[in-house]
Order: structure tokens, then C-alpha cells, then sequence
């Protein structure tokens, strides 16, 4: 019992660090940081203004993490995307794609679908929760796409996740 | 390319003796590759004779080849030629075999290069220098000098084959994926490479993420998975030309894992719709597919057994990943391995009577090799991360894709006897993974 509360702490840590790191992945071409100091307040498309992408990436949350060869969500993530949820309910022009990956403890075919598995739940959960499932899709990218390089459980805590990436609806 | 190949193909047979024809062999110029042998043959093989003008250059390095090729096999071991008492220098006369036997040498291979117009003959004898005998008849290949290498590797094959009885492996191609970068940005790249890391080809850019290319029993072609559509779908690319065409492709619906069955005409492959992942397989021609496993759970990395009638997976249905074993057509499959840890990514031999498999158990991986009802099970390799065995075509050697450990980790290949002798790295230009080894050509 106390091992997994120390587990959720560890996970919530993880989360709340990784949401600081720019995410490679996003095309998003926004400059993230440029943000403040703007006479009138907010600038359209900066990570101050809730409507942008990058607001969501930085403060909504766009990442949940998962416990070795595991796809289920837990209370921390389950929070997470209940941010999500709520984002792509208020932003319902904009679609988003769920990236799963894996740690590069194990092979690379059952990665893939470990990945995906993972972007799945993540997916499922957003339906579940009201997101229509047509603006949502998954890819998994197993193993071959690590945003942290070392061989330690530190870096593969962090490689166990699936990304909500936000991108443009494709109606309308 | 293709005129090399041509023109290889177009094997000039000196004497009358039929191609690749081993003579009985009776005497002491033997081996028997069994699971006992530990003593590598010794042999020589002096500088081949360079007849004509220019051909010296050829002669020696295809000489060297051949010793590359023989001593690489771990099955045999060169006397140096420091050591040479006697020098060949015409492919005519006659071999002082008394020479050869004091520096117990007990197979000596001569061998004479001479070009021209464009073309280089190699000739070659095998000799038992104990029996005081030719082994087999000379033999000669042909072809344009840019194919120096491959004619080395026939030499080889055939001394291989000649002195073990069994089909050789060194003129046959990989096909694998070339990756450069670090782990975080790591581009990769499918290519071809002789067996031995020589005369690498690109067939893809570097733009999409590409994985697991796997060659048709023909050499032909290469099925492999690519992100180009920015899903992982199974492609097929045609070796001759470099053309590609997606070979399964549903909107929103990954599939990956493929692998031809041995008629070229069937396809396997791992689909996956929402969390669940099945093995189908689809008919080339008719692009019509048939799923063979409906479990809940993650079934993947089919093998075919040589005679096509079954297909050796992976599943985690038990809750681990284990080995498995079902008819070519789907339906009850058993399950095959029991030892601990993990099993995955299995592959049938070309003999039928063995697979090779990944092995993850207490924080290692491991390469092994297992009878196909699962017993006799043997590891041949133990790292940080080997995965991805492949079958050399005569079924003595895999190899395999080996990641090192931390930030700088990078990938590269091996092969290992299934004795588990001879772990050797593949040379290769960049970092590799993912090998498929074709056929003898």
C-alpha cells in the first residue's frame, strides 16, 4: 500500500517535470515562451492564452505515464486527462492524435503494440469521457521514439507515457 | 547490379563435373559439424595467381576473401602465409604437398585470377593435403571485376561444402536497418549488405521511420513497416528496382511485423485495432486477408516453418510473452515455451527443425535457439539487449541485433554459431539492427 502511494508521488512528479520539457514531436511552430510582458495581456497562440495548443502541452498536461509493461491508467493520469477532457470540450475546433511508446526494455514488435495499447486506453477514456471519437486518433511508436536517453528506471519512467498532441480539425 | 548478377549466374564449370557436386570423401579431410566440434581445421590459402596483366591485385584480394570468409566460420583456422614453405605461382603445376604437410596445413586452397575485356575468371582446387588428392574438381566463375567479391564468396561456399558436407552461407545478402543519431533522434535507413558487411545500399532516405525489413525466401524482395504515412504500415519494395507500394494499409489501423510465407505469395503480419493486436495474413495478388489469431491479447512477430504449413508467434495471452505454434490457417494454437522470463520474436530455421528466439529474463537479454515443441532449449548469448535472431540459410548461424547500454547506446549486429561459439560482430558502416538474412545466391 505504501509502495504504490509512493509510486503515484513518483509518477505525479514525473508528470508535473515532463510538462516543463517541450515536446519534440509537436509541430506546433509556436514560440512557447514569448508570451509575457505584451501590453494588452495575452497573446493568441502563446502558452498564456488557453485556447493555444501550447497552453495545453504546458499547463493543461499532455502526457500520462504508465507502470512497466502496463496500459493502465491510474489516478494521476486519470486526472490529467480529465484536464484534457475538458481543454478539447471547450476547443472543439481542434483534433488531437495520442502518441503511445514504450521503454526500450523489450522487442521491438511487442512494443508497438504495447504502445499502442497504452495510446488506446488513453483514447478510450477521452470517449468515454465526451471527446467524439472522430476527432481523435492513435499511432504507436513502440520503443523507437525515447525522450530520455539514459538506460536507468528514471528514463524509462519517463519513455512509459502516451502524448495527446493537439492539431488543427480537419473540419471546418 | 543486375549485370553482376547476370553474368554470375552464368557459372563456367571447368573439367565435366556437374556444379557443386562434392565427391565422397573417405579420408581425414572432414568436419562434421556437430555440437562437439572445437578445433578449427587448419588450412592454407596462398595468394591466388594473377594470370593476366592486372590481375595480380584481384588474385590476392580475392585470396583474402576466402580466408576471411573460411576462418570467419569458426570452423576452420589459416596456417599464415608467413609460414609458407612453398609458393604457388602457376595454377598448373603441381602441388608439393610434402610443404603443406610440414606447416599442417591440412586443406590447401589455390586459386588463379585473369581478366580480360571487362571480364575476370576465377578458378580455384581444393586440395587434401594429407590424402595427397584434389578434393572435388577445379572450378571456375566468371563476371565483371566489380564483382570480384561475390566470386570470392562462391570459392568459399564451395570449400565450406566440400570439406562439411553441408551448403555454404557466404555468397547471400542482409537486408537491415542502417541507424545513425543518438537514441533520442535516431534516423534509420533500410539497407543491403553482403553477409559480411561489405557493399552496403541504401533502399530507403532517412525521412521515414522504418523497421524490421524481411527478406522473401527468393531474396527478391523485402517487406518491411514504415511511418511514410506517419501510421507503421507493412510495405513491400522490390530489391531490383527500389520500388515500393504500401502492401497493407487501412486508414487509422497500424500493422507491422511482416513476413513472407516461403511461396512468396502470403504475407504475415501483426494488425492492430484499438488495444488489441492479431496476426492476419494477406494473399499478394488478391490483397485478400484472413486473420489467424482473435485472442484479446498482443499476438505478434510470425514465422513461417519452411514447409509453410505452420506459423511459430509471440503472444502475451498467458500473461508474458510466450512462444506459440498454430497451423498456417489459423485457429487452436500451443503454446511451446515454458522456461522463465519472457520469449519473444521467434524465427523457424531453413532446416525446420529449430527456432530461434529473444530471450528476456532477470534484466538480460538473450538469443536462443529451441526444438520446435519447445524443447532442448540452449541460450547462445546473454547482453544488456540482443533481440531479432535471423537464420544464416544453411541454419549454423544467426544473426542477431545487439543495443549497448546508457545515452551513447548504439546498435549493432552479430553473429553467433547455434553452438553458441563464434559471437562475432558484423562490420557495418553506422550503427544496424534489425537483420534479415537472404538466401545463397
Amino acid at each position: 500500500m505504501r509502495l504504490t502511494a509512493k509510486l503515484t508521488m513518483l509518477m505525479a512528479v514525473l508528470a508535473v517535470s515532463a510538462c516543463t520539457n517541450a515536446n519534440r514531436f509537436d509541430n506546433g511552430a509556436v514560440d512557447l515562451n514569448a508570451a509575457t510582458g505584451n501590453a494588452g495581456g495575452i497573446l493568441p497562440g502563446s502558452a498564456s492564452d488557453p485556447s493555444s495548443p501550447a497552453y495545453f502541452q504546458q499547463t493543461v498536461g499532455d502526457r500520462v505515464l504508465f507502470a512497466v509493461d502496463q496500459s493502465t491508467l491510474g489516478p494521476e493520469a486519470r486526472s490529467t486527462l480529465d484536464g484534457q477532457v475538458q481543454w478539447l470540450l471547450t476547443n472543439s475546433d481542434y483534433n488531437a492524435v495520442i502518441e503511445g511508446h514504450a521503454d526500450e526494455q523489450g522487442t521491438r514488435a511487442y512494443n508497438l503494440a504495447l504502445g499502442a495499447r497504452r495510446a488506446n486506453a488513453v483514447m478510450e477514456y477521452l470517449i468515454a469521457q465526451g471527446i467524439p471519437s472522430s476527432r481523435l486518433r492513435f499511432v504507436s511508436y513502440g520503443k523507437e521514439r525515447p525522450i530520455e536517453i539514459c538506460s536507468e528506471e528514471a528514463c524509462y519512467a519517463k519513455n512509459r507515457r502516451a502524448v495527446t498532441i493537439i492539431s488543427a480539425g480537419l473540419t471546418g | 547490379m543486375k549485370q553482376i548478377v547476370a553474368s554470375l549466374l552464368a557459372v563456367l564449370i571447368l573439367a565435366v563435373s556437374a556444379p557443386g557436386v562434392v565427391l565422397a570423401q573417405s579420408g581425414p579431410l572432414r568436419i562434421e559439424i556437430t555440437e562437439g566440434v572445437v578445433e578449427p581445421l587448419p588450412y592454407a590459402v596462398p595468394d591466388f595467381v594473377g594470370e593476366t596483366a592486372g590481375a595480380q591485385q584481384l588474385a590476392q584480394q580475392i585470396a583474402r576473401v576466402v580466408a576471411d570468409d573460411l576462418t570467419g566460420s569458426g570452423l576452420f583456422r589459416e596456417v599464415p602465409r608467413e609460414a609458407h614453405i612453398s609458393q604457388i605461382t602457376s595454377f598448373g603445376s603441381p602441388v608439393q604437398f610434402a610443404d603443406w604437410k610440414a606447416i599442417n596445413a591440412q586443406a590447401l586452397v589455390t586459386g588463379a585470377v585473369s581478366s580480360e575485356g571487362g571480364r575476370i575468371v576465377v578458378k580455384f582446387r581444393v586440395w587434401d593435403v594429407f590424402a595427397g588428392s584434389e578434393l572435388g574438381q577445379g572450378m571456375q566463375f566468371a563476371g565483371t571485376p566489380d564483382g570480384w567479391r561475390r566470386m570470392a564468396h562462391k570459392v568459399a561456399d564451395q570449400v565450406y561444402s566440400r570439406i562439411t558436407g553441408e551448403s555454404g552461407y557466404f555468397d547471400s545478402r542482409v537486408v537491415f536497418v542502417s541507424e545513425s543519431g543518438p537514441k533520442d533522434q535516431r534516423s534509420k535507413r533500410l539497407a543491403v549488405m553482403d553477409y559480411d558487411g561489405a557493399s552496403v545500399q541504401y533502399l530507403t532516405g532517412g525521412n521515414a521511420l522504418v523497421l524490421a525489413p524481411r527478406f522473401s525466401e527468393d531474396g527478391q524482395r523485402v517487406l518491411y513497416t514504415s511511418y511514410e504515412t506517419g501510421m507503421p504500415r507493412v510495405h513491400v519494395l522490390e530489391v531490383g528496382t527500389v520500388q515500393s507500394r504500401i502492401l497493407q494499409g487501412q486508414d487509422g489501423v497500424m500493422s507491422f511485423a511482416p513476413r513472407f510465407a516461403p511461396n512468396g505469395q502470403t504475407v504475415v503480419y501483426s494488425l492492430t485495432q484499438g488495444s488489441n493486436t492479431d496476426i492476419w495474413a494477406m494473399d499478394i495478388a488478391s490483397g485478400g486477408t484472413r486473420q489467424l489469431t482473435s485472442a484479446p491479447s498482443i499476438e505478434t512477430a510470425p514465422s513461417y516453418s519452411p514447409d509453410g504449413s505452420q506459423i511459430v508467434f509471440e503472444s502475451d495471452r498467458s500473461g508474458t510473452q510466450q512462444l506459440y505454434v498454430m497451423s498456417a490457417s489459423g485457429g487452436e494454437a500451443r503454446r511451446i515455451s515454458f522456461g522463465q522470463g519472457r520469449y519473444s520474436t521467434p524465427v523457424w530455421s531453413p532446416r525446420g527443425d529449430m527456432i530461434a528466439f529473444t530471450k528476456q529474463n532477470a534484466g538480460r537479454f538473450h538469443i536462443g535457439v529451441m526444438r520446435t515443441d519447445g524443447s532442448e532449449e540452449r541460450l547462445l548469448t546473454a547482453s544488456f539487449l540482443d533481440e531479432g535472431p535471423t537464420w544464416a540459410p544453411n541454419g549454423r548461424v544467426i544473426m542477431f541485433a545487439r543495443e549497448t547500454q546508457g545515452a551513447q547506446g548504439s546498435s549493432s549486429l552479430y553473429t553467433v554459431d547455434i553452438s553458441g561459439r563464434n559471437l562475432k560482430r558484423v562490420r557495418t558502416p553506422e550503427g544496424a539492427s534489425d537483420p534479415s538474412w537472404g538466401p545463397l545466391q
